[in-house]
């Protein structure tokens, strides 16, 4: 724009202006000039905001490390048995624990008996989780296009077709294992490692493989859109009433009359196992609902 | 100096938290493709899960499962940071997965994964 009228300015000057004007060239010509160089102002704008990006994204990075190095120096040493993190709360938990919540793993006791309302909004995270990817790529009325229907054919097309015949037999003997695992490792969160999220997501990832092996259609036999939705809802709201039960009890002073069990056993520690099943069924739906919604759309 | 330095190594876990932290801050803030910037924050996770462990940890004790009826808390290690690293942990597959779909959908509009020119493309067709 400036070297045009630097131009026009120097042509009057010379007194060559008027029919060499810019109206007399065709239309285009202008348009297309005009065009460039704007187009080179914006590059030279874009180049200079990166190199300023780069610039100020080193500087903020290399603050916060170097803060948080001087920080780490501050701390006790690792493995340091007087570490201000391990306060009465730690002591409590692990002395108490076994006699209060009857669960021989004391992290499965902490995370579902004394904070279980923090489990319980993990829980809900994930159910908000599944339920925003739905919302963002479930093909309905809403999000429908003829590519994709295209697409979609094509590859369940291939599903059927191209079948292999060497994951087939592998999934087929180490399946069973695998869902066996994962309803192991949901029984026995309170008195081995484990627990609901661990083996809900054994038991997801089984389904995954399950999925990917025999194709999404012969899955949605046994499992669809519909016990997806009564699996999850009804899992995290018993979680729900079974903790507003023990809180409303708790706080009035209350005997739950729940039997805690010999520690040890599988059925012991009060309501640990069932809130344990529940969170088990939550995570493994929630893990296959994701794996479906990103490869096909629909579950 | 030979005491920053001990302490370094005592910190080992700390401080390759700390590094973690920046490369994920870093490729987060100097990607441009939205799945390595997603990648970036999973690492930044990670590198707060890491920190967290290794502040639980305690000397010479065991995991925090009672063997053989001791309940004496001289025996076992803070089961505090297991339990903040599972929701750290629920939370952050939760977010990964609702990014993921949300550049999934920017992708099926714009037919690209990358930041500079989704922003570009956007506002060419609000001119």
């Amino acid at each position: 724009m400036k070297k045009d009228m630097w131009k026009r300015f120097s042509a009057w000057v010379n007194g060559t202006s008027e029919e060499r004007g810019p109206l007399e060239l065709p239309d285009t010509a202008v348009h297309h000039e005009k065009k460039k160089l704007f187009e080179l102002s914006d590059e030279q704008k874009i180049r200079l905001f990166k190199a300023g990006y780069l610039a100020v994204a080193a500087v903020v990075c290399l603050a916060v490390v170097s803060v948080l190095l001087y920080t780490v120096f501050q701390l006790p040493l690792f493995g340091d048995p007087n570490n201000p993190a391990v306060n009465d709360v730690v002591e409590r938990y692990v002395e108490k624990g076994l006699e209060e919540t009857g669960a021989v793993n004391m992290v499965a006791g902490m995370i579902i008996d004394y904070r279980s309302f923090d489990n319980f909004v993990e829980s809900s995270v994930l159910f908000l989780a599944v339920t925003s990817v739905m919302m963002l790529l479930l093909r309905d009325k809403n999000n429908i296009s003829r590519e994709e229907d295209i697409q979609e054919e094509h590859e369940r097309i291939i599903e059927k077709e191209a079948s292999d015949l060497i994951l087939q037999k592998v999934v087929s003997m180490v399946l069973p294992c695998i869902m066996l695992f994962g309803v192991y490792v949901v029984l026995n969160g309170h008195i081995s490692p484990g627990g609901g999220f661990s083996g809900g997501a054994v038991m997801g990832a089984g389904l995954i493989l399950y999925a990917s092996a025999f194709g999404t259609d012969k899955v949605r036999e046994l499992f669809n859109m519909k016990t997806f939705k009564t699996v999850t809802s009804t899992a995290l709201l018993c979680y729900a009433a079974s903790k507003a039960y023990s809180f409303y009890t708790g706080a009035n002073g209350l005997h739950t009359g729940i039997p805690l069990g010999t520690p040890g056993a599988i059925f012991s520690s009060g309501l640990i196992l069932v809130l344990d099943i529940c969170v088990g069924m939550v995570v493994a739906c929630t893990m296959y609902g994701f794996y479906v919604l990103f490869a096909r759309g629909e579950i | 100096m030979d005491g920053i330095i001990e302490k370094a190594i005592s910190l080992r876990f700390e401080i390759a938290a700390v590094i973690l932290f920046g490369i994920g801050f870093i490729n987060l803030l100097l990607q441009s493709n939205l799945i390595k910037k997603i990648v970036a924050f999973n690492v930044m996770d990670s590198s707060v899960f890491l920190f967290l462990a290794s502040q639980g940890y305690i000397e010479g004790r065991m995991a925090p499962i009672v063997t053989n009826g001791v309940t004496d808390a001289a025996n076992y290690v803070n089961p505090i940071p297991a339990g903040l690293v599972l929701t750290g942990i629920v939370v952050s597959v939760s977010v990964s997965a609702f990014f993921l779909a949300l550049v999934q959908r920017l992708y099926k509009h714009y037919h690209t994964v990358d930041f500079d020119e989704i922003m570009m493309l956007a506002k060419e067709r609000v001119e």
